[in-house]
């Protein structure tokens, strides 16, 4: 399976900064159409307006979380197969089995480095 | 108990009553045990000492409520808690604007290393990931940081309710006690101890210019 790098690829945090990290490691892997959103729900009227190819979302924000974001994703008809994985810096066991109950595809814990990104990547999407 | 008091010990009050500027401590105490030798059969030794027990428990909740009113409760809540979440909070703008700055470095960094030959500019690029990477702390410390300042909002809702149960005791520790801490703050010329303030918030800082129109009126 190839991976199209040109896919758009919609990132979520409340930290602007950890945006602007993901999306210059992106960058370097080669995903160039990366647009962002601050919490959940901003993300979900994003997700219903234009077609993205995956989603990478922090899961602690407000009004809406990341796992709540992921639930709606996987209820919607439309959106239900959309790669999505979870950066965030809940680390706990209860977190990551709440988060595959919900259908996410993968987990990275913050703090975390370009390669682990990469590999994650590649485990959801194939190798590019 | 019976309200009935015996003849000779109302002769003997009415007497006292009579010359009260030269009645003795003796005297006083004789009428004392008059007085509880009239409640024999009525108090038994165990209600005695219960009424002892209850009224050392008055005592020490009164000492208490007077030493918790002297702790200012209130205070901790109009100016401690606020200022330390202020603090928080500048630490996370601080660290964001740093990180911020770190990053727009690193792009800069990374768009000239695309111009760069390969051996070079894969190198750059290299150490440029590995500043995004390390980039990430702020994240970190922002969410611990929040965890903090809920922390500290859950002690400020306890200690408001301290203050609530004990506005009255308060109230009356500081009318007893003008001198309290705000009066005298202003007033006395601070000691070395209290110029270490260590770096003020945006708000509250001084501007270099502002240090400097300072520095030349003293010219």
């Amino acid at each position: 399976m190839s991976v199209d790098l040109n896919m758009q690829v919609l990132i979520v945090d409340d930290y602007k900064t950890m945006l602007r990290i993901i999306r210059n490691l992106l960058k370097q892997l080669g995903f160039n159409n990366v647009d962002e959103a601050t919490d959940g729900s901003m993300a979900l009227q994003k997700l219903r307006d234009k077609d993205y190819g995956m989603v990478i979302s922090d899961w602690n924000m407000e009004p809406m979380t990341g796992i709540q974001l992921l639930r709606e994703v996987r209820a919607d008809s439309r959106l239900k197969n959309l790669p999505f994985i979870m950066i965030t810096a809940e680390s706990k066991t209860e977190n990551v089995i709440a988060a595959k109950e919900a259908g996410v595809n993968n987990y990275i814990v913050k703090p975390f480095n370009a390669a682990t990104l990469k590999t994650k990547l590649v485990t959801v999407l194939g190798n590019f | 108990m019976t309200a009935t008091v015996p003849p000779e010990l109302v002769h003997r009050l009415t007497a006292l009553k009579g010359r009260m500027q030269t009645v003795s401590r003796d005297e006083i105490a004789d009428v004392v045990s008059s007085l509880l030798a009239t409640m024999e059969g009525d108090l038994s030794d165990e209600n005695l000492k219960l009424f002892g027990e209850l009224e050392s428990l008055s005592n020490y909740i009164t000492t208490a409520k007077s030493e918790i009113a002297a702790l200012r409760p209130d205070e901790i809540t109009s100016r401690h808690l606020p200022k330390a979440t202020d603090e928080l909070d500048a630490i996370v703008g601080a660290t964001e604007e740093a990180t911020n700055a770190i990053l727009g470095a690193m792009e800069s960094l990374e768009a000239i290393a695309g111009e760069m030959p390969s051996e070079f500019g894969d190198k750059v690029n290299e150490a440029v990931t590995q500043v995004y990477e390390a980039c990430n702390f702020q994240d970190i410390t922002g969410q611990r940081i929040t965890k903090v300042v809920n922390a500290l909002k859950h002690i400020e809702e306890k200690v408001e309710a301290l203050v609530s149960a004990f506005g009255d005791e308060i109230a009356k520790y500081k009318k007893a006690h003008p001198d309290a801490e705000e009066a005298t703050e202003e007033v006395k010329k601070p000691t070395d101890a209290d110029l270490l303030n260590g770096p003020q918030l945006p708000d509250d800082a001084s501007k270099q210019a502002e240090i400097d129109a300072l520095l030349a009126s003293f010219d």
